[in-house]
């Protein structure tokens, strides 16, 4: 069972600000879904390979030229603050 | 007009019936009389469909058509579209004007086809029964207490509803079959790899694939033929020729071997829909199939395993929803971690922060053997027991979900057993497998879908078979009441 320290710990991992009454929901949540996964350990796997891709293909690797044309400016028109070519965030160094 | 399949459109348009401009007014004025209470679309881009219905028109006019030229479409909300909102049915899009076309947008537009809107879908595709969605539920034509399934619900009722002859989906661990099967509708998930994945918004990408919504196996074909290919710009996306789906739809299936695994048919499924299922693949030995039992006892495990491999990869690609680039960001952010936090916290909803907090733990430095990499091994078992039955037979059927459609709320706060209603569907995306969706009967007046599925790049294949049974039964030519 995950504890509400637990689920504070993984929501600041993941960067997403739960609200405290939510705590308790998402901890009862959580540990249900890992209680379904944990019917997993009962499968001898030790001498299985994990699968990384269904059809066994490796990444496919293509010669080091660019392609894409520069769309700078038509892609910070969709950001939330920008100012001189630049993202704008809070400042971050003192 | 709105009831013809798109092969009968596409001769109508051809013959000169009726014009590309006529049918897309007459879709547009369909989507905009209910759209209001069904809820199946975010958007609706009548000025991009009248401007590409002109186009076809000219196209038409100078016999310079192809089979899909002038065909009204509505696409999914993960799916990119150049200088049209993009939301993905959340919040932290809602503003995301997107700055390119998805491969498969561009595909289609160049095949002439006509996009009438984009269509409500579960939060990043995150769900069974389109709630999740931060536009609000879709009502499902058949029943408007019901959900239309998900996470593909706006597609699924824009086609059963007969908004548009076509609508593509996207399926992940079922969200192109579920709700095909809830609404009475045909729904292909192709092989991964097969259709790219470029501008479709990623969920979990070692699963994710998109596929076509039509009423008809026929459709999906003509839509198939556009959709798949090789594609550069999708790292995943496999170099091979694309077959001509029409041409094997008429095959006759004399002598194909169907496998009915047993675990698909044991006291998890509703006996009635059982019978459904039967009764479908009776009609099939009619057209000179045989039957037998297979087994594939990993399958059982393939939700737990799908619960941790679909959240593992789907935190790291929400990981790019930062508040920075694009879509939403909170109000006065008092440092650089505040704006991540509350720019995440108030754009995502409950069912993405639950997989996104999952993805995180399974992944965290300690769990990643007990998670992460056993749930990798069982899927290897899956993929291995599916390709072990595929060498003794041709197709595998089975039905698409455990039920018909359950009611709205009924299942929101109860994950598990929302996530159960996949039980059927979700072992093919992680063996990577294509497989259809066919309405397959009514069990109290709600549809039921049959799901048959082929081994690697045997869409034509699956294609032809949902085809013969559809040309021997009628249950794809059933429609929910009120929407004339």
């Amino acid at each position: 069972m995950l504890k509400q320290s637990d689920i504070k710990k993984i929501a600041w991992l993941a960067r997403l600000e739960i609200a405290e009454e939510d705590t308790p929901g998402f901890s009862r949540d959580l540990s249900n879904i890992l209680n379904l996964v944990e019917q997993m350990d009962h499968v001898d796997t030790s001498s299985v390979t994990p699968m990384a891709h269904p059809l066994e293909l490796s990444a496919r690797l293509r010669p080091d030229k660019v392609t894409e044309t520069n769309q700078r400016e038509q892609l910070q028109s969709h950001a939330p603050a920008v100012e001189r070519g630049h993202y704008l965030v809070p400042k971050v160094i003192e | 007009m709105h009831n013809k399949t798109l092969a009968e459109l596409s001769r109508s348009l051809r013959n000169k019936e009726i014009s590309s401009e006529e049918l897309t007014r007459l879709l547009l004025d369909r989507c905009n009389k209910f759209n209001k209470s069904l809820n199946c679309f975010i958007s609706l881009t009548e000025d991009k469909a009248l401007s590409l219905a002109m186009e076809a028109d000219v196209k038409i006019k100078a016999n310079n058509a192809g089979p899909l030229t002038g065909i009204p479409i509505a696409h999914k909300d993960i799916f990119c579209t150049h200088g049209i909102r993009t939301t993905c049915g959340s919040k932290i899009l809602d503003n995301f004007i997107s700055p390119y076309d998805a491969t498969v947008v561009k595909q289609l537009e160049s095949a002439g086809m006509v996009m009438l809107g984009k269509t409500n879908m579960d939060e990043f595709a995150m769900g069974s029964s389109n709630e999740t969605s931060f536009y609000g539920p879709v009502e499902n034509p058949w029943d408007k207490e019901r959900v239309p399934g998900g996470s593909s619900g706006g597609s699924a009722v824009a086609v059963a509803a007969r908004l548009a002859p076509a609508a593509t989906g996207t399926d992940t661990g079922g969200s192109i079959r579920q709700p095909a099967s809830l609404c009475g509708i045909t729904g292909l998930k192709p092989t991964y790899g097969r259709v790219s994945r470029y501008g479709m918004i990623a969920f979990a990408s070692s699963l994710d694939q998109g596929g076509p919504m039509t009423r008809t196996a026929e459709d999906a074909a003509m839509i198939l033929n556009a959709m798949a290919g090789f594609d550069e710009r999708d790292s995943t996306s496999v170099d091979r020729e694309v077959e001509d789906y029409i041409a094997a739809l008429e095959q006759p299936i004399e002598g194909l071997k169907i496998g009915l695994p047993k675990e698909y048919f044991d006291e998890r499924l509703n006996p009635d829909i059982s019978q459904i299922v039967h009764d479908g693949i009776s009609e099939l030995e009619k057209l000179g199939a045989t039957v037998t039992e297979i087994s594939l006892p990993s399958s059982t495990l393939s939700i737990p395993v799908y619960y941790v491999v679909a959240p593992a990869e789907c935190s790291s690609n929400l990981a790019r929803f930062d508040g920075v680039r694009y879509g939403y960001r909170c109000e006065d952010p008092k440092d650089l971690n505040d704006l991540y936090c509350r720019s995440r916290g108030e754009g995502f909803g409950r069912e993405v922060k639950r997989r996104v907090m999952i993805g995180t733990y399974v992944l965290s430095a300690g769990y990643y053997d007990a998670y992460y990499l056993k749930a990798q091994k069982i899927r290897r078992l899956i993929r291995d027991e599916f390709q072990q039955a595929l060498k003794d037979v041709d197709v595998i059927i089975g039905p698409t979900t455990p039920g018909t459609a359950f009611r709205l709320n009924e299942l929101m706060d109860d994950p598990i057993s929302m996530y159960l209603s996949d039980i059927y569907t979700v072992s093919v995306n992680l063996a990577g497998l294509p497989a259809i969706s066919v309405p397959a009967g009514l069990l109290n007046g709600l549809p039921v879908g049959m799901q048959i599925i082929g081994d690697y790049f045997a869409e034509a294949r699956l294609l032809n078979v949902a085809h013969r049974f559809q040309q021997v039964t009628d249950w794809h030519q059933k429609k929910p009441t009120g929407y004339e």
